[in-house]
Formats: C-alpha cells, structure tokens, sequence
C-alpha cells in the first residue's frame, strides 16, 4: 500500500462478513477432502521422505560386557563391544550399517565362545539408546543382564536410528543402483522420440488428410489404454521371446531390455500421446493456411511454419506426459526387462525382493525428481495452450490428395497393425494350448484359479475395485472440484486444496503405493485398520489418478455462469440445492467421462496396489503380473485380456449410458 | 411518482474496498429513495460492479456500512439480504424449464404448488411471454432470456432490484426496446433499484438519477439532466455526450481567456490567470449567417465577445446532423468540434473550406481546472 493510500485509510473498522450456514457447508466439506488429500498423500509421502533418511546402525560403543572364569564367577573388567572389535576385527564397519530390522549376534566377538561352557556372560547398555534381544525380549535398560552361555548365544544387538545422507550415499556408491537413472533416462527418452514421431503422423493423418477408415484408426489408437502396460511385453515375449515365432528378426540381440521395454512403451503410452497431439492439430485456424497459400509457400513450408507451430504446444505436452509415463511405469519392465535395471521396478526390487525400506524410499525420492520436473513443465506449457483458439478461428478441413492421403493410409495402417497385433498375439497365446508346440485351442489357460496369482477372485476384486473406484472417486473428487471452485472467500485454503489436488499427478504410483505402506502399515496410525483391505486399494488408487480428474472437473465447472451460485443466494435457495438439481445435471458429460477414467484405470493399474494388496485383494492385474513371474505366461496373457475386454465393455456400457443419460439430462441442449 | 418520497431505503456510508493493495472504492457515500431507479456509470474498472457486489454482499466491503431498508446489512451474506439480481449473462439455469427457473426462488418459501404456478403463470405475462414456459432457456432468443432472468429476480417481491448491465449483451435495437421495457415494469412496481451500466444513453434514458463513478469515487449525484446540463468535472462532462476541450487560462469574474480573446463563460471559481480547461458541447454552438445566409428572423450574436469566425474544415453527415470540425488561431492545433442541423448547412451553404461565424454561448461555455 502506497503511503498516499495509507493516509486516507478509512476510519471505521474493517468489515467481515457474516458466513452463511451454505458457506459454513461448503468450508467445512473443503476441509475434509482437503484433510482427505493431506492424509492419502501428503502424510505418506512425508513418512516415506523422512524414511529415505532413516539409517540404523549397530553401535558397538553401547554395549558393555564382562565374562566369567570356568566357575561362573569372577567376571572380568566391563569392555564395550566397540574395545572387542578392536582388536578381534570380526565386524567390518560397513556391516554395521543395517536395515530396521537389523540383528546382529554377539558370540563371534568371543573366539573361544562355546554355548556347552560354563562360563557367564552379564551384558549391559551403557546408555538408554542401546538395545538387545534376549531371545525374542528387549532389553532396553543400563542395568547388567546376567546370562550363561546358552542363552548368551541368543543375544542379539538392535541398531540404532539416526538420520542422515547415508542411504543416499550407499545408493549412489552402488553402481548396480545408480545405473538404473541412466537407464531409465534412456528408455524414456528414445520411447518418447519414437512415441511422439508415430502419434504425431497419426494424429496427422486423422486431422489433415482425407484417407478412409478414420474413425476405425481413432478406435484402435485408443485400445491400449483399456490394458495394462504390462501386456505388450507379455505378446513380445511370445513374438521374440527365447521361444519367439519372430526371434529372428532380433539378429541374436535379446528382447528381455531396453528394446523390449521401448516397444512396449511405444505401445501402452501411443495413445496418450496420441491425444494430446490430436486435440492439438484439431483446434488449428484454416486463415493461417489460407494466408500460407495466398503468400505461394510450398506445403512443406506451410507445414513447417504454420502446422509444427500451432502444434508445439501439443507436442511438448505429449513428449513430457510420454516421458513421465515411461520413467514411472512398473508392469512393463518388470515382465520384459530381464538385467536391465531401471528406477521403478528397483523399488520393487528393494521393497519386496530385499526388504530394504530405506533403499526403496531412497529410489523412489530419486524417481519422483524427473517426474516432477516433467510434470511441471507440462503444466507451464498446457497453461500457454489456452489462448491458441480464439472465438473467430475457422476450422480447417483438408481436401483430397491422393498421394498423401495414401501415405498416411498405409502408415496409420502400419501403427494399426503393431497395435491389434500386440493385442491378437495375447488372444493367441491365450487359447492355445502350449506355445509354441501344440497350437489346438483349449480355454485351459482361463482356469485361473489353478495358478498363482488369485484365480478369478483377483479378477472380481478388480472389478469391485474399479466400480468402488469410479463410484467414490467421482463423488469425492466432482464435488472437491465444486468446493474450489464455487465457494466464497477462504482463497488461502482453496489455493491449498488446489495445490494438493493437482500433486498426485506428479506422485508415480509405485511411490505412492510405498508411502502408504510406511504411513498406514503402522499400529500407532488411526488408520491402521485399512491396511490390507479393498479399502486402501480404492484410497490409493482415487489418490493416484485424483490429479486428471480433477482437471476434468474443474474445466467442466469453469465452463458454467460463474453467477449461478450469486442468483441461487439472492433467491435464498441452498447451494447444495443448486449443486444437485443444475450443477451435477449440466455437468453429467464430464461426470461420465471422470467415472469411466477412474474405472479403467483401476482396472489396469499395478504400480501403487502391487505394494498394497493382500492375498484377500489380489487384482487381476497383479495376477497379470504374478502369473508371469512364476511362469504363467498364457494364463497371464488370458488374464490380461480378459481386463481389455472389461474395459472394452464398460467403453460401451458407458456409451450407452451416456446417451441414454444425456438424452434425459440435457435435453435442453437442443434447441 | 414515487421517487418524491423523502425516505431513503438504501444507505451507503463511507465505503471502502481494496482488492490486495488496490484501491477499488474510495469512501463511497450514498443514499438511494424508496422506489428510485438509480444506474451507476462510468468506465469500465471505476468501481461500478464492484459497488454494485457489495450492495448484493456477494463482494463484502473492505470497510463501511450498509443500511437497507434501516437495517444494517453491512456483514450479511446474500442469502440473508433482500434482493433480486439480474446479470448480463442472464444466468439461467439451463437445464430447468423456464417455468423452473423463475419458479426456482420461490420454492420452499412456503408456497403451495398452486400458488407458485399461479405466479410464475402471472411474471410471465408480466414480462410479456406468457406462452413460453415449458421451453428451455437456450430456446429463447437473448432479450427474452433477459426478460426471464427479470421475472426470476423479481419473483419473491425482494425490496431492491440489482440490474448488472443487463443490456450489454443484446443488439442495439433489442436494447433500447428492452430498456424501456424494464424502465415501465420498475415504474409499475415501484421496486427500488440499481442499475450498473457503462452506456450513458442507457443511463440517461432509464435512470430518475446517476451516479457518476471513476477510479473508485463517485464524480457526481444527479438526475440525467443535471449530469448532462452541469457536469461537476471535466470528466463528467467529457463521459456523458462529448466535449470540446480547448486550453485557457481564468479571466477576471466569469470570463475565459483565449490567447488575446476574452470571453464570457458560466459561473466559476477560478483565479485570474489560473490554467483552465474551457468546454462546450459541439450541440451548444450557435452557428450564424451573415445578410446573404440568415437562419431566420431570431438570428442575431446575443454576447458579441463570444462570436468568431472560423474556418470550416472536415465535413461529416452522420444521418441526422452534420459534424463541422472548426479551425481557428485562438484555439491553437485543436479543432472546436460543432455539430449543426442540416438545415443550417444547407442554410450557410458551408462546405470544406469556407468561413463562417459561430457563437460560444456563455452560459454553455464551462470551465474546469486544467490536467496538472
């Protein structure tokens, strides 16, 4: 404030406002989705943070001991077991870095230790940090512990927590670990050029040229997000695989990583990419092509100068939401990655291979770090997006071109084909009896529960999943949205739920699955009792993909009279009323599409629930990815597709409704 | 009329607003009458809407009272206040019927379903549209949707009516039918109401009084011909119609000087050899014949000091007059801006280039102080 402004301050004191019992509603539901966000993603990935610097280490100095003669008396002068160390050297000091869970034993700090000996043993901590098992007692006292030898042979020492760099230090001197950053930025990177190239020419082909077929090619460009990404590394196996009907074409090099996970990245992130690029082309202004004919440019000129730029922003957005899907991605690698380390499937490695916590919390707060860069610059740069499409654009049509049109025919036909392709191996696969050898169809490998993985259990607690999912996902999140959106004042705690609302995206689903173990797999949490329930499935998995959502919703409502709620109050009529009878109608097409995102993508996710299931809540597709690890490649590929066709159905399903819905609810969209 | 009732309904006591740092009412101080059709004007950003916002509470002020009816409002949310509002985006809740949407305030009100089907049944002939309720409101064209937003505010027979430039968003002839429309149905109902709009036409056509507003302060109170005749400040007067604006300094007593020129002006305050701005609107200048071209018997030069000749430049017909832009040294590079009837056009037989007598009247010619 200007010091001009400061002298004419008004005089009276300043006004605030009487809150309406609406306001009072809409601030205190605010509050509890907020409270909501701050629980499913803030807290964990705040314990997770803190585990990653979470060391234990044995410490030798805490511990004092005094040994008997032969009678069992006369103890000899207290030395720590740090004194013994010293001069016996039994315990390298890199050992003594230990896990949570670390133990260590104390006979081999006494060569001459025989359990049958009568010699005693009195042990003591010497501070109260210090910590031993008796068996399985703690002994966290400083008095002395007198023991014979028999039970002295059962004492083991417990490290001690400390906080600090170490596991960051141990992660990066450890090449077998840091590699997997050069790895993984490598697979991102050339999945991204490869992905962007292809969606780019298809997108392309659907939005500038008069080739045939569009709409099947749109339909086929969409069908791998209806599966897990895990899918196509399963047909690559069988297509290249050590028993592959096209090992050949490899020329001795092995599909088991970098080439089988770039592949199938291509597959499972083409339509993303896809989109993005689409809507990008699709929104372009047919004045600037007119204007690049009137001025005689070649079209390749034409293309370079108006095409690519108008589309730049779509193509940087494609490539970040490419690269970031890549980088994060669990299913795929883990099935087709063989040695080839990377981030993601290391921090399943750490977590459920080795039980080392604190290492899995290490590399997923070093995944986290290219994952939010890529997010935030894709947010800065679909924030410019907006002003490209102003009110008098005229949408371009293309006209006829044999030549091109036929180009872009027999590539989009080629993309068409890797993509059904993918999908027809998996069928394949699936019905015969034993690949390679005996092709007869049998529906043997649909007997699912004859294998590991949760039989068709998993595949109804996925479906279960997915309608709790969508049903509560969609409820929560719309009306979140409303909330920021539409009420009054409390701008502080609107930019705050608006901050976490749009947090998750940047949060790789193996990160937050991890977090919730550190968080909620704790009995002093109050939240304790969700752990290993379809409960938390549902919680992380509305969490993980809360962020897209909430875009949809918030655009939809942003679309709306930003005075609906002012005329609603000037005629006294509750908010919640105008919520349900003109907020949720109008809004049903966004509703729809939110509900049919969250299904299916319960239905395909691995990454955050392969850490969260239990064997009650098995998932169809953690049977996917199971079924693979034990060998049970075609009922895993039965098993995924059985996902596609749920998801393919519920497109449908959807579609109908949607009309049906539409027909009902936005009547008045017709004139 | 009951604009004459001597009671205020609406009470606006030292009001301030900021938005973060910026100031956007400055001490705003007003009174409105019982059943007064007020508009408050000016350009966009002065504070007009955001006014208006906190009259309705949905944009509190920062400091200052609100009296309503004797009741202070100041800290009421808009639920507890009583209002209808209006906007230029009508608003509509588009999937409700239109008998819905105006039905929309008055459910759980305690009506029965008669009742309110008797009177959504009695505001749509009110409005004139008595035939279009089971439509919905993207059906209607944009002054009916107007006029259904109309019927919807004024539903619940709420104290104050809140109109947020209303017309802004229709066609010029829809306009100006509709805003004498709305100006017959406040009159019938004699509804206290305010108006916010930045079309002075608007204003001056529809308004018992306006209020005058810039950068956050009101420039002047007045009914249209006050603001028109009298315009408090240089910015008035250029805001509502136009203004030729021409340097001077302040002569002794009532007198405006150009360069050697003296000349008679309206009452003013200034000192002598102040810097002034001298302003006369381009309707108010008397143009005269000589013996050849007489404009008729009563055309003679009332105050000589205030007749010069000038040069006729640039001509335009715009339909209904002719726009002269008149050239002469006193006035330095600026043209004086004249507007003349056809008929004395044709009368002086002016042309690009000829010469012609004009006449400032003194009570026209007004002074206001020069921009530092």
């Amino acid at each position: 404030m200007s010091d001009a402004t400061l002298q004419n301050v008004p005089s009276g004191k300043s006004i605030r406002g009487k809150l309406s019992r609406d306001d009072i509603i809409m601030r205190g539901s605010m509050i509890v989705i907020g409270l909501y966000l701050l629980i499913t993603m803030a807290f964990p990935l705040y314990a997770m943070l803190s585990k990653s610097f979470s060391t234990y280490k044995f410490d030798l100095a805490a511990y004092e001991v005094q040994v008997s003669d032969e009678t069992g008396t006369n103890f000899s002068q207290p030395v720590t077991f740090a004194d013994l160390n010293e001069t016996l050297n039994v315990v390298a000091e890199t050992d003594l870095s230990a896990g949570s869970d670390g133990r260590l034993g104390v006979t081999q700090f006494f060569p001459d230790f025989s359990f049958r000996s009568p010699v005693n043993y009195r042990l003591r901590n010497t501070s109260d940090t210090g910590r031993f098992l008796v068996g399985s007692t703690l002994n966290d006292a400083t008095d002395w512990v007198e023991l014979d030898s028999n039970t002295f042979r059962r004492v083991q020492l417990r490290p001690v927590e400390a906080r600090g760099l170490d596991n960051f230090r141990t992660y990066f001197r450890t090449p077998a670990l840091s590699n997997s950053i050069k790895n993984s930025v490598i697979i991102a990177t050339v999945s991204t050029v490869i992905t962007v190239f292809l969606a780019f020419w298809f997108a392309f082909a659907l939005n500038r040229s008069c080739m045939r077929f569009k709409g099947f090619f749109r339909l086929v460009a969409m069908a791998p997000i209806l599966v897990p990404s895990l899918l196509p590394g399963i047909a690559l196996v069988y297509l290249f695989g050590n028993q592959g009907m096209l090992k050949e074409l490899l020329f001795g090099a092995t599909i088991y990583g970098p080439i089988g996970i770039i592949i199938g990245s291509v597959f499972f992130t083409f339509p993303h990419a896809f989109l993005i690029i689409s809507t990008a082309l699709s929104i372009s202004d047919a004045r600037l092509y007119e204007a690049s004919v009137v001025l005689r440019g070649s079209p390749w000129r034409t293309f370079w100068t108006v095409t690519i730029p108008g589309a730049r922003y779509g193509l940087v957005s494609a490539a970040f939401v490419v690269f970031n899907l890549v980088i994060t991605d669990f299913g795929l690698p883990k099935v087709i990655g063989g040695q080839f380390n990377v981030l993601a499937v290391d921090i399943y490695k750490q977590v459920i291979g080795q039980q080392n916590f604190e290492m899995g919390a290490v590399v997923s707060v070093v995944l986290i770090l290219p994952a939010i860069v890529a997010f935030t610059i894709d947010r800065l740069v679909q924030s410019k997006q907006v002003a490209l499409l102003s009110a008098r654009s005229v949408p371009y049509s293309p006209s006829p071109n044999a030549r091109l049109d036929w180009t872009l025919f027999g590539f989009s036909s080629l993309v068409a084909v890797f993509i059904v392709g993918i999908l027809a191996v998996c069928q394949f696969a699936a019905l015969v009896k034993f690949w390679p050898y005996d092709l007869s169809f049998s529906l043997n490998n649909y007997q699912f529960d004859r294998m590991d993985g949760g039989g068709w259990g998993s595949y109804y607690n996925s479906i279960k999943l997915a309608l709790l999912t969508a049903v509560i996902g969609t409820s929560v999140i719309f009306f979140g949205a409303y909330l920021v959106e539409k009420s009054n004042g409390f701008r502080t705690g609107r930019t705050l739920f608006q901050m976490f609302a749009m947090l998750p995206m940047a949060i790789p689903g193996m990160v937050l699955g991890l977090s919730y173990i550190f968080f909620f797999n704790n009995p002093s949490n109050p939240f304790y009792f969700i752990y290993g329930t379809m409960a938390i499935l549902v919680v992380s998995t509305v969490t993980h993909f809360y962020t897209v959502s909430h875009l949809t919703a918030t655009t939809a409502l942003q679309q709306m009279d930003r005075e609906f709620e002012s005329v609603s109050a000037s005629l006294k009529q509750p908010t919640l009323k105008l919520f349900s009878r003109v907020t949720v109608p109008v809004s049903m097409p966004a509703i729809l599409d939110i509900s049919i995102y969250l299904f299916v993508n319960a239905m395909t996710t691995v990454s955050a629930v392969v850490f969260l299931y239990s064997p009650k809540t098995s998932l169809a597709s953690i049977a996917v990815l199971n079924m693979d690890d034990a060998g049970d490649i075609a009922p895993a590929a039965a098993m995924g597709m059985m996902i596609f066709y749920t998801n393919a159905a519920a497109r449908i399903l959807h579609l109908i409704a949607s009309r049906g819905i539409l027909q009902r609810t936005q009547a008045w969209r017709k004139r | 009329m009951k604009t004459n009732v001597e009671s205020s309904y609406l009470k606006i006591e030292n009001l301030w607003k900021f938005f973060g740092k910026f100031l956007a009412l400055e001490n705003i101080s007003l009174e409105v009458k019982e059943g007064e059709f007020i508009c408050f004007l000016g350009p966009s950003g002065c504070g007009k809407t955001t006014l208006l916002r906190a009259i309705a509470g949905l944009d509190l002020q920062s400091s200052g009272t609100t009296l309503q009816g004797g009741k202070d409002v100041s800290n009421l949310p808009p639920s507890e206040r009583d209002f209808g509002i209006v906007f230029q985006s009508y608003a509509l809740f588009p999937n409700l019927s239109i008998e819905k949407n105006i039905a929309y305030g008055l459910e759980n009100t305690g009506r029965s379903k008669d009742e309110i089907k008797a009177r959504v049944a009695e505001l749509l002939e009110l409005v004139g549209l008595p035939e279009q309720g089971k439509k919905y409101p993207a059906q209607l064209s944009g002054g009916q949707q107007q006029r259904i937003a109309l019927a919807r505010a004024i539903a619940t027979n709420p104290g104050l009516l809140l109109l947020d430039e209303p017309l802004s968003a229709l066609d010029a002839k829809v306009r100006v039918h509709l805003r004498h429309e709305i100006k017959e149905l406040q009159r019938k109902l004699g509804v206290t109401t305010v108006m916010v709009t930045h079309d002075q036409e608007e204003a001056l056509a529809m308004a018992d009084r306006i209020v005058v507003m810039n950068h956050g302060v009101i420039e002047q109170v007045g009914t249209p011909t006050e603001i028109y005749r009298e315009p408090s400040s240089l910015f008035v007067a250029d805001f509502i119609g136009e203004m030729n604006q021409i340097t001077a300094t302040a002569g002794a007593g009532n007198k405006v000087r150009f360069g050697s020129a003296v000349m008679e002006s309206a009452p003013h305050q200034f000192n002598e050899g102040d810097k002034i701005i001298a302003a006369i609107r381009p309707n108010d200048i008397i143009p005269h014949g000589d013996s050849a071209h007489s404009l008729g018997k009563d055309d003679r030069v009332e105050t000589e000091s205030n007749a010069i000749d000038v040069e006729v430049g640039e001509m335009e017909f715009l339909g209904s007059f002719w726009r002269c832009r008149l050239r002469h040294e006193l006035f330095g590079n600026e043209d004086l801006i004249a507007d003349f009837s056809i008929n004395a056009v044709r009368r002086l037989e002016l042309s690009e280039g000829s010469t012609m007598l004009i006449e400032l009247p003194p009570t026209r010619l007004m002074a206001f102080a020069g921009s530092e």
